[in-house]
C-alpha cells in the first residue's frame, strides 16, 4: 500500500471508531499487554479516541505484576559470587525493597541483560564453573521459551542452570479483574503475543461467563484501530463475542506445541501479583521432575513478602482502576530516573508510557 | 562472559600477538609499539618533532576545542570501528560549530590482551578517517592497564578549529515557523553497534553512518540561507537533540513522523530490539534550525553532498512556553510527546 492509500486508511480507521461511538454510552475499553500500552501511545491511537471511549491499561506488563519478594530474592541472588543472573533488560532497573539489580550490578554483581531463556542456557554452558539464574518472568509469550530451555539443560546434563520462577497466566488475572464488584471494564482488547500461544478461541468462556466482548488486536495502528473499532461496535450492540483482528498472526487453536511445552515443565500455582495478592492457578512452577532446576531450592531463599512503597498506586495502576495521574507519586517523586514502582520502570509499564508519551505538565 | 585473560594462549590467536602490560611502560616495548604499529600511520608535520606537546600557530581569530571519549562495544562493527568513530565524533563537534578543524589529541587506553591485528586496524582507520576529515593528529599517548574484561580498548580525544567571525549560528534567533532538517535516515550507527553485539544472531545489512561531516555543512552553509542552529544527534538520538533543544530555546517543536528518514532495515531492526529509532545515536548526520524562507534552498544543498541525499525537513519550531514540548504528528493521525531516552535502552522483554 502506497503511503497515501496507507494514511487514508487510517483516516477511514478512525472515523469508523468515531462512527461507531457516536450516540453509545461511556465505555472502558482494556488492553492487558505492556506492548499494547505502548504502540497505542507511541502512534497516538490513543489521542484519537472518541471521549465516550476510554482505554485503559491492565496488568498486561510482566515486569510490573512481579512481586517486591520476587525482586529482592534476586538481588540476593545476584549478591553471590558465585552466581550470575540472566535477565530480560526490563527487570534491572526495578526496585525491590532496598535494591535493583542496576544497583547490584554497580557493585560487582554478575547480571546479564539476555534476549532469550535459550542465552541463559548458553552462558551456563560457557561458565561451568558459576550458577546461571534465568530471572523467568513473563505471560505465555515467553514462557514456552522457558520450558525449552529447562528441557534443553536436562538433555544436556547442565548441572549450573536454575531458573527463578516467576511466569504467569493470564486468564486467571482477567477472571480476577471481571469478578471485582466494581469492575468496570466493558470489553477487552487481547494482546497479540499471548494469544498467538493461547488461541482466540481460550477468551471464549470469559466473554461468555461475564459478557465482555474480546477482540484479539496487533500492534500496528492500523490493526489497533480496526480492533477497537470492532469492540466498540460490539459494546454499543450489547454483544459478547471474541474476534480475531490478529489472523496473519493468531489462530482459533493458538500454538497447541508450546502450550504442551509449557505443560510438560510447568504446573499451576497460587502467585503473588504485585500489589493484587494472591491468584490461585495464576503462576506456574515447575513440576517435580523439573524441581532440581528451581534456584530457591538449590539457594535456599524464599519470595519474601511484597511491599508497597509508600504512596505507591502501582497496583491500583495495573488493574485499571486509576490513572497515572491520579497517583500523588506521579511526576513528583516517582519519574523514569527517579522510579518509585515498576510500573514507572519497565519501558511497557503504564505510568513509564503516560510520562514519556502523554505528560503535559511538570 | 569469560574470566579466562585472552593473553594466555589460545587457538586461533594472530600471528601478530597481544598487547602486554610492558607496552605501556615507557620503556623498549613502548618505543617499538609507536615506531612500528601508531606513529607511520598517523605522519604529519605537526606529530613529527614528538615532544611532550605539539606547537600549533593559531589561525586569526577564535578558536574552538572540544573533547571527546570513546568506549564503544563492540570494538568494530558493520561500517566503521573505534578509531573512525573517534576521528569523525571530535571532528564533527567542530564542525557543527561552523569551525574549520587544525588538529587532534589522540590517548589510547589498551588493555592487556588486546588482539595487535585489531590495534593496527583500528589505527588503520584512524589515519583513513583523519584524511578524509582533512585533520591530523598532532599529539597522543599510549597506556596499558591490567586484563579487566573491559572491551579492550577505550580512546580519548581533544580537537581544536578556528572558529570564523560569524559562527557558531545564534540559536537565540529561531523563531516560529523554522524549519527543522535533518541529513538524512537516523539510528544506523546505534542499530549497527547494538545489532554487532555477540549473543543477538540478528543479521542485518545495517551499516554505522560514521562519517566526518565538515564537508557537508560547508555545503549547506554555502548556500546562503540563515542557518540558527547546528547540532549531529549522536547519544539520545533525535529525541533527545529536540528536546535539548526546546528547553533551550523556549520553543515547542513539531515534528512529522512520517517526514523522519528510516530505512525499513532500521525500522525492523527498532521493532525487534524494542527501541524507539528517535533516541538511536547517529554518527554522521546533521540537524539544523533553518529560517523558513531559505529552507529549500538549504536543503538542496544538503542533498547535493554525497552524505546529504536522504536530507528531508522533518518539522517546524513552535510557538514560546514555558514548558516546552516536542510533539510528533504520528502516521495515524494522532500526537505524542517525544521526550529524551532515559539512558540505557533496554531490550524489550516480550
Amino acid at each position: 500500500m502506497s503511503v497515501a492509500a496507507s494514511n487514508e486508511n487510517l483516516r477511514q480507521l478512525v472515523s469508523a471508531v468515531a462512527d461507531a461511538a457516536a450516540g453509545a454510552r461511556d465505555m472502558a475499553l482494556m488492553e492487558i499487554c505492556g506492548t499494547h500500552t505502548v504502540c497505542l501511545f507511541r502512534s497516538g491511537v490513543k489521542s484519537l479516541m472518541p471521549t465516550n471511549v476510554r482505554l485503559i491499561s491492565g496488568p498486561g506488563c510482566p515486569v510490573c505484576v512481579t512481586s517486591c519478594g520476587y525482586l529482592d530474592a534476586a538481588c540476593e541472588l545476584a549478591a553471590r559470587k558465585d552466581v550470575i543472573i540472566a535477565t530480560y533488560g526490563d527487570m534491572v532497573r526495578v526496585p525491590g525493597r532496598t535494591d535493583s539489580l542496576e544497583a547490584a550490578r554497580g557493585r560487582g554483581a554478575a547480571v546479564e541483560v539476555v534476549y532469550s531463556a535459550r542465552d541463559a542456557v548458553k552462558l551456563a554452558r560457557g561458565n561451568p564453573g558459576r550458577n546461571v539464574v534465568f530471572l523467568a518472568v513473563g505471560f505465555e509469550t515467553t514462557t514456552p521459551a522457558t520450558a525449552a530451555a529447562v528441557i534443553e539443560a536436562e538433555a544436556a546434563g547442565l548441572k549450573n542452570l536454575f531458573i527463578l520462577p516467576g511466569h504467569k497466566v493470564l486468564m486467571p488475572a482477567l477472571e480476577a479483574l471481571l469478578s471485582a464488584d466494581d469492575s468496570a471494564i466493558d470489553g477487552f482488547l487481547c494482546p497479540g503475543h499471548v494469544s498467538v500461544i493461547l488461541g482466540a478461541a481460550a477468551y471464549r468462556p470469559i466473554a461468555q461467563k461475564y459478557r465482555k466482548p474480546c477482540v484479539v488486536v496487533g500492534f500496528e495502528p492500523a490493526n489497533m484501530l480496526e480492533g477497537i473499532g470492532r469492540l466498540v461496535r460490539q459494546v454499543a450492540a450489547s454483544q459478547a463475542k471474541v474476534e480475531n483482528a490478529y489472523g496473519v498472526a493468531v489462530t482459533e487453536g493458538g500454538n497447541a506445541q508450546a502450550r504442551a511445552m509449557i505443560e510438560r515443565v510447568f504446573e499451576p500455582a497460587a502467585t503473588e501479583w504485585r500489589a493484587m495478592g494472591s491468584i490461585p492457578a495464576s503462576g506456574l512452577a515447575l513440576r517435580g521432575c523439573y524441581a532440581r532446576f528451581d534456584a530457591r531450592a538449590k539457594f535456599g531463599i524464599e519470595f519474601g513478602p511484597d511491599y508497597e512503597p509508600p504512596g505507591c498506586r502501582c497496583g491500583e495502576v495495573i488493574q485499571g482502576r486509576i490513572e497515572p495521574t491520579a497517583c500523588g507519586l506521579f511526576g513528583v517523586k516517582c519519574s523514569p530516573t527517579t522510579p518509585v514502582g515498576p510500573c514507572m520502570v519497565s519501558s511497557e509499564g503504564t505510568c513509564a508510557a503516560w510520562y514519556k508519551y502523554n505528560r503535559r505538565s511538570r | 562472559m569469560n574470566d579466562n585473560n585472552p593473553a594466555a594462549d589460545e587457538p586461533g590467536v594472530t600471528r601478530a600477538g597481544r598487547i602486554v602490560l610492558a607496552h605501556g611502560g615507557g620503556g623498549e616495548l613502548t618505543r617499538r609499539l609507536l615506531a612500528e604499529r601508531i606513529l607511520p600511520k598517523l605522519a604529519n608535520d605537526l606529530l613529527a618533532p614528538l615532544a611532550d606537546s605539539a606547537v600549533i600557530d593559531p589561525p586569526p581569530g577564535r578558536l574552538c576545542m572540544t573533547t571527546d571519549a570513546f568506549v564503544v562495544q563492540p570494538l568494530e562493527f558493520a561500517g566503521g570501528d573505534i578509531g573512525r568513530l573517534a576521528v569523525c565524533g571530535t571532528v564533527n563537534d567542530l564542525a557543527v560549530m561552523g569551525a574549520k578543524p587544525l588538529a587532534l589529541s589522540l590517548a589510547l587506553v589498551l588493555e592487556e590482551g588486546l588482539d595487535l591485528d585489531v590495534l593496527d586496524r583500528v589505527m588503520d582507520s584512524i589515519a583513513a578517517a583523519a584524511a578524509e576529515a582533512g585533520v591530523v593528529v598532532a599529539t597522543g599517548d599510549t597506556k596499558v592497564v591490567e586484563y579487566h574484561g573491559a572491551g579492550g580498548m577505550t580512546i580519548t580525544t581533544a580537537g581544536i578549529a578556528a572558529l570564523p567571525a560569524d559562527m557558531p549560528p545564534d540559536a537565540k534567533t529561531i523563531t516560529a515557523g523554522d524549519a527543522v532538517l535533518v541529513s538524512g535516515m537516523i539510528a544506523e550507527h546505534g542499530l549497527a553497534v547494538m545489532t554487532a553485539r555477540k549473543g543477538l544472531g540478528i543479521r542485518t545489512t545495517l551499516v554505522s553512518d560514521v562519517a566526518p561531516l565538515g564537508g557537508l555543512v560547508n555545503a549547506m552553509l554555502a548556500a546562503g540561507g540563515r542557518v540558527k542552529f547546528m547540532r549531529d544527534p549522536t547519544r539520545g538520538g533525535l529525541a533527545g537533540l529536540l528536546t535539548d533543544l526546546s528547553e533551550q530555546i523556549g520553543r515547542n517543536i513539531e515534528i512529522d513522523e512520517q517526514a523522519v528518514p528510516l530505512s525499513p532495515a532500521a525500522r525492523h531492526a527498532s521493532e525487534l530490539l524494542g527501541l524507539d529509532p528517535l533516541t538511536v545515536a547517529n554518527e554522521g548526520k546533521v540537524v539544523a534550525v533553518v529560517a523558513a524562507a531559505d529552507a529549500e534552498k538549504v536543503l538542496a544543498a544538503c542533498r547535493s553532498h554525497p552524505l546529504g541525499r536522504a536530507a528531508v525537513i522533518v518539522g517546524r519550531i513552535g510557538q514560546a512556553s514555558d514548558w516546552p514540548l516536542v510533539e510528533l504528528l504520528t502516521a495515524a493521525g494522532g500526537r505524542r510527546i517525544v521526550q529524551r531516552p532515559y539512558g540505557e535502552e533496554l531490550p524489550r522483554i516480550c
